[in-house]
């Protein structure tokens, strides 16, 4: 894919992004950024790609690392997110207005 | 011999259509947590999103090494699965700080290892429309890295949650941009050192430090947003570096929630970015401005019986919780006594300032743990019109976003801030430890209005007396 193809990419996912996330409501906030934490942790790709064409200890080592950082993000991130999510769920309030 | 079948999944068009599917799945998922009911379907839409876009990732053909990808992914599980399991809602904070730090230092990571191949594989410098977003992540994702460190170590109580000040602390900062900037320019300018490249990795990583460590543990959820921001753009630029479409989109998406979140937390501060990051706001520096001159004002002390009067006898009544409620764990405590009083009729809701809490959102998580219902959780605008009409307002363990002298006060070093009007309410009773000045070390008027209770002690058993002298009323 060409530079330009992928800016153009990049530009029209900011604003995605920017409309998608901007409707999320303050009390979702947390939430919200625990899941981008594990949405990012997509660079874990980045590590799989170069992990393959990587020569000497040091270069498999580094990457060795990225791919764990990211895996972090990725599971720890999505099941936080899943955890708090699920107390927002929690029980509807049985006599809400007096 | 290879399989037609087997030809076809390694195809580059199958695997990038397999990578639209998964950035799909990112923005469905991101518009379903938009509302609290669709909001756990939105995050297993993301991460299904993610399965696949890993499974693509795997399919391609250059991919090798599969023991060390698995020795990684074994890793990174065998750390995020216990932390994500067991760490507490309060340390959510230094949760996202750890997972920011370590996304930006998988970037960085990354960069380093890629240039490290180009050199080592003879091939020299890559050409320029990789290797300046090589090195645009290299100094993001480092600075991330680091700062997020940083930034974790203040809310776990590591590091001194006060502002740390170095002198000169501006210069230092615009000299380690530079030299991290010149490294950069130096190397895409046709320079192969991998020692150039180590010192930009080295500068951005000091400046992350440098520039985390002056602020204040008041300006935490900026912070963090800010980071968050800059991990997210970090991945976006790794990703145009490995000509990779689901890192681009998946980068831009964190960096545009980043962003948005970092906006929404300085304006409900009032305060701007440059200002935040140039340091030294959040505790300390502004203690005089408020007119902390006389050490004791009048102000009236109360007792939990008489709270608990007021609040059996009221309409309506209104909590305004603050991180202090969270350190004393009495969130628990509050929805028992709201529970009780709603048996007797009280209508009660929650005033949630935008920065209640360490970050965005944090003090809605921690009331959704004690299962209050997310109904009665009001945002700033939706309840402040309501304080004139509330009987008893409880403020526990909040300080500064309730108070007037950010409306009123001219010179008051928090004025603009948009705050709780919590003082325009029939009576208010403020849960506090002592007299001591907030999180910004300002004085509150709030203490010293003629409607306003004094009720002095630890914010958890001062409610749990007042649920007890209810009880018995």
């Amino acid at each position: 894919m060409d530079l330009i193809t992928e800016l153009t990419i990049l530009a029209l996912a900011a604003f995605v992004g920017f409309e998608v996330i901007s409707k999320v409501p303050n009390s979702l906030h947390t939430p919200l950024m625990s899941a981008t934490n594990a949405i990012h942790g997509i660079v874990l790709l980045g590590g799989i790609l170069v992990i393959g064409e990587a020569h000497g200890f040091l270069n498999k080592f580094i990457l060795v690392i990225a791919i764990a950082f990211g895996t972090i993000n990725v599971v720890g991130g999505f099941l936080v997110t899943d955890r708090m999510l699920e107390m927002f769920k929690a029980r509807p309030k049985p006599n809400k207005d007096a | 011999m290879q399989l037609p079948i087997a030809s076809f999944l390694t195809d580059l068009d199958f695997i990038h259509v397999l990578y639209i599917v998964a950035f799909v799945l990112f923005i469905l998922g991101m518009r379903q947590v938009t509302g609290p009911k669709t909001a756990r379907r939105g995050n297993a839409t993301a991460a299904v999103g993610m399965a696949i876009a890993v499974l693509a990732t795997l399919l391609t053909r250059s991919v090798g090494d599969y023991g060390l990808i698995a020795l990684g992914i074994a890793i990174g599980t065998a750390i995020g699965v216990p932390a994500a399991r067991t760490v507490k809602m309060t340390a959510m904070p230094q949760m996202v700080a750890l997972f920011n730090g370590v996304g930006g230092g998988a970037v960085a990571l990354i960069s380093w290892a890629e240039y490290r191949h180009a050199l080592g594989s003879g091939l020299g410098n890559p050409p320029l429309d990789t290797l300046i977003p090589i090195l645009f992540a290299a100094v993001i994702g480092s600075i991330s890295f680091w700062g997020s460190n940083i930034a974790f170590g203040k809310l776990q109580d590591v590091l001194p949650q006060r502002p740390i000040a170095v002198p000169g602390q501006q210069f230092i900062n615009a000299f380690l941009l530079i030299v991290a900037l010149a490294a950069a320019i130096a190397i895409a300018a046709g320079q192969e050192s991998e020692g150039l490249f180590v010192l930009i990795l080295l500068a951005a990583a000091v400046l992350g430090n440098m520039v985390v460590l002056p602020i204040g543990g008041a300006d935490m959820p900026v912070v963090i947003s800010l980071l968050n921001a800059l991990t997210g753009l970090s991945a976006a630029a790794a990703g145009i570096a490995l000509n990779n479409v689901a890192l681009i989109v998946g980068g831009i998406i964190v960096g545009a929630s980043g962003t948005i979140l970092t906006n929404l937390m300085a304006d409900a501060m009032n305060r701007s970015i440059p200002n935040i990051v140039a340091g030294g706001f959040g505790g300390g520096g502004a203690a005089s401005g408020g007119g902390d001159d006389g050490e004791e004002k009048p102000h009236r002390l109360t007792d939990a019986t008489s709270v608990a009067m007021a609040l059996t006898q009221a309409d309506s009544v209104v909590v305004a919780p603050g991180y202090g409620l969270a350190v004393a764990q009495a969130q628990h405590t509050v929805r028992e006594l709201a529970d009780e009083l709603e048996k007797r009729g009280v209508e009660i809701n929650y005033a949630i300032h935008p920065v209640a809490g360490r970050m965005p959102g944090h003090m809605n998580v921690l009331l959704a743990e004690a299962d209050v219902p997310y109904d009665s959780l009001k945002e700033m605008d939706e309840i402040n019109p309501e304080f004139p009409t509330t009987d008893v307002t409880l403020v526990i363990g909040a300080n500064d976003v309730t108070n007037p002298a950010a409306r009123d006060v001219e010179d008051s070093p928090i004025y603009g801030m948009p705050i709780l009007d919590v003082d325009k309410s029939e009576s208010v009773v403020v849960f506090k430890r002592s007299m001591g000045t907030g999180f910004a070390g300002i004085d509150n008027p709030l203490f010293y209005e003629e409607n306003t209770e004094m009720l002095l002690g630890d914010a958890k058993s001062s409610v749990n007396d007042v649920l007890a002298a209810v009880k018995t009323l």
